[in-house]
């Protein structure tokens, strides 16, 4: 046994990363700019799924002509563009009225939020798992003793680069993302520099939810059954993605989802090793958090911050 | 003072409300029967199903006049799929709704939950395809009409090894009792009879990403897979062992019985292989005509669930009517005494473990459906 299939498992635990990283952004933007933990996020992530799904049925007689990817990537867009206009809606009826009541009260709304949209997808979608058509034509590369790599891992790696990317050119070079910073690092200096805070703030989310999205369609097309509660684990895991690389910080997000997909993975493929059973996945990124918390509550690339939350 | 008055008033509320259901109980124009079962959740599919089955009978009762001349009335509730609900609205079916009897659940956590609660409150229950040996092993109000598990795992285990599948690996759902008692009475089976078990894992139910379990399966060259658990994971098992370039055939047991199997696994699913209750295919009267009802009623085909369903209801139907009463003991009586009673799912004798012994039948995906390929007798 020990430490057969090193690369196989480094490519199944990269690929389940990457989409920890993309929720885990989310989380992150929000927290970055209003200190407070949309537990709604993983919900969107979700509704992402579901509308993958749909807009495939829809719009597939419009899309035959055109190659795989193309159409994989409009629908990827339409998935997108649902949730962040979904993430806006939620903010402005769920949060925006309370932004003045403090972060626990929305806090408890956001509790409130999720379970709204989760049972509200039972009732529109029923709840029985439903499975997910694949967007693209699926080629194994590689296989026996080089590790297999499908194509759409290469593929939802790619988008997500190429996401992230685009995410840091918005925040460090555009007037908005300038903005959203100013409010990150001082909301009421911002305010008296005019800068709008409410725009910035439904910006910012419709940018993680956008993200969200994203990461809901690559999830059922890694795990094609999809269901009105599967945002629940994969939110909580991102979540604790966020918090591992630092919350509120960007590449921080991105940097513990990654981390937080290779340490589970390996903690099933390896734990055996040890004499520990391989169902302990869910345990270890809880153990992360609590280590994290304990030891440097700043995260890995968060810096440390004075004020109490 | 005053909070003394309003508890004297809640109190006389309690007692009268108490004597009056209890008196309304017994003089009860209607048999009321409870049904706890997973509308929703993880596992709906079954629950569904199952509720299919059970309301179709209860229709076809009551179409006939009734029992012991009074309509019969189903209360179903739902569980979620979820630990800890069946405790919550069984206590409500007991105590609330007075129900006589209780069918459910397919799972076999889930049954273990509620049936000490039967037991404790005397009322018969019937599990229609809980699996697990431990489910009548907690008192003499609890049945099943179902096999039970060290028949399934020896079925897949001679199965196996009649195609000559010596190396085996197995991926165990450690989360569900019955997954974890199908793979255990497999092992016994096959290790005893010369195969071997070339790797363990585990999972929970709920996870979807098998892509390490399955990379360290892989390694280990299995024949054969054995995947124990529900379809929800086992499609997608499926599917990331494809994906994989794992290639051997994988085999369940009753537990992947259901249309999201292949909903969700696709073209990954052809050519596996599970242990079932029954088979559409089955050219015999009794269930061709069962299919037929079903049909016209729900528009869709029945699967084992929904056959086991209706049988519940039909066998608690028919000790119903042997005992000529609703109360406890003599229904607990006529339910152990159900001999060759001719259900869709077989004929069903109940042994002195209140379980039934039942052939099972191996089904294989052929095209996105399920195909008989062979019975397999206790």
């Amino acid at each position: 046994m020990s430490w057969e299939n090193l690369g196989q498992q480094l490519v199944n635990g990269l690929s389940l990363g990457s989409i920890y990283a993309l929720i885990a952004l989310g989380y992150t933007m929000v927290y970055g700019i209003l200190r407070f933990i949309n537990f709604a996020h993983g919900d969107v992530f979700m509704i992402g799924a579901f509308a993958g799904l749909y807009f495939h049925r829809w719009l597939s007689p419009f899309l035959a002509g055109l190659p795989n990817l193309l159409s994989a990537l409009i629908i990827l867009f339409c998935s997108m563009a649902v949730c962040s206009l979904l993430g806006v809606i939620i903010e402005k009826c769920a949060y925006k009225p309370l932004r003045k009541k403090g972060r626990l009260i929305m806090l408890i709304t956001a509790i409130g939020v999720s379970l709204f949209l989760a049972y509200t997808a039972q009732l529109a979608f029923g709840a029985t798992p439903r499975g997910f058509p694949p967007l693209i034509d699926v080629h194994t590369f590689g296989g026996g003793s080089t590790p297999a790599v499908t194509s759409v891992q290469i593929i939802v790696l790619g988008v997500t680069v190429a996401l992230l990317l685009g995410l840091r050119f918005i925040v460090m070079n555009t007037r908005t993302g300038l903005a959203m910073h100013a409010l990150s690092l001082n909301p009421t200096a911002a305010a008296l520099m005019g800068v709008n805070a409410d725009s910035a703030i439904s910006f910012t989310f419709a940018l993680g939810s956008a993200m969200a999205g994203a990461a809901g369609v690559f999830y059922a097309l890694f795990y094609p059954a999809i269901d009105p509660f599967m945002g629940l684990t994969p939110g909580i895991k991102a979540f604790v993605a966020a918090v591992l690389g630092g919350i509120g910080n960007i590449p921080g997000a991105a940097l513990g989802g990654v981390l937080l997909g290779v340490i589970e993975t390996f903690v099933v493929a390896y734990s055996p090793n040890i004499g520990v059973s391989s169902g302990y996945r869910d345990a270890v990124a809880f153990v992360i958090l609590i280590l994290i918390l304990l030891f440097k509550p700043s995260g890995l690339l968060g810096k440390p911050e004075n004020e109490k939350v | 003072m005053r909070t003394a008055l309003i508890f004297a008033v809640l109190l006389a509320c309690v007692c009268f409300g108490g004597c009056k259901r209890h008196e309304s109980a017994k003089n009860a124009r209607e048999i009321v029967i409870g049904e706890f079962t997973s509308l929703t959740g993880a596992t709906a599919n079954f629950g569904q199903s199952s509720n299919k089955g059970t309301r179709m009978a209860i229709d076809e009762i009551n179409a006939a006049g009734g029992l012991l001349g009074k309509p019969v009335r189903l209360i179903t509730e739902d569980d979620q799929s979820k630990a800890g609900e069946p405790a919550i609205v069984v206590r409500k079916l007991i105590s609330r709704d007075n129900i006589i009897a209780l069918l459910g659940e397919a799972a076999s956590s889930r049954s273990l939950e509620a049936a000490p609660i039967a037991q404790q409150n005397k009322v018969p229950m019937i599990s229609p395809a809980s699996t697990n040996p431990k489910v009548t092993e907690v008192g003499d109000y609890i049945f099943r009409i179902c096999f039970i598990d060290p028949f399934q795992g020896t079925v897949l285990a001679k199965f196996a090894l009649g195609r000559g599948w010596n190396n085996v690996a197995i991926l165990t759902d450690s989360k569900q009792d019955y997954a974890v008692g199908l793979s255990e009475f497999f092992k016994k089976y096959f290790v005893n009879n010369g195969g071997t078990i070339v790797s363990e894992q585990n999972y929970s139910s709920g996870d979807k990403d098998f892509k390490a379990q399955l990379t360290s399966i892989s390694a280990s060259n299995p024949q054969a897979i054995l995947v124990s658990g529900y379809y929800t994971e086992a499609g997608l098992i499926a599917r990331q062992a494809r994906e994989l370039g794992l290639n051997v055939p994988l085999l369940g047991g009753d537990g992947w019985d259901s249309p999201s199997l292949v909903d969700v696994a696709g073209p990954a699913m052809e050519g596996n292989f599970f242990s079932n209750h029954f088979s559409a295919e089955d050219q015999s009267p009794i269930i061709q005509n069962f299919i037929r009802k079903f049909k016209e009623k729900y528009n869709e085909s029945p699967d084992a669930l929904a056959a086991l369903g209706y049988d519940s209801a039909m066998i608690l139907a028919d000790a119903i009517k042997r005992a000529g009463s609703t109360d406890p003991e003599p229904l607990r009586d006529a339910i152990a005494s159900t001999k060759n009673f001719p259900a869709v799912t077989g004929t069903i004798t109940l042994d002195e473990k209140r379980n039934a012994s039942k052939p099972a039948v191996i089904l294989t995906i052929k095209d996105g459906e399920f195909r008989y390929v062979e019975t397999i007798s206790p």
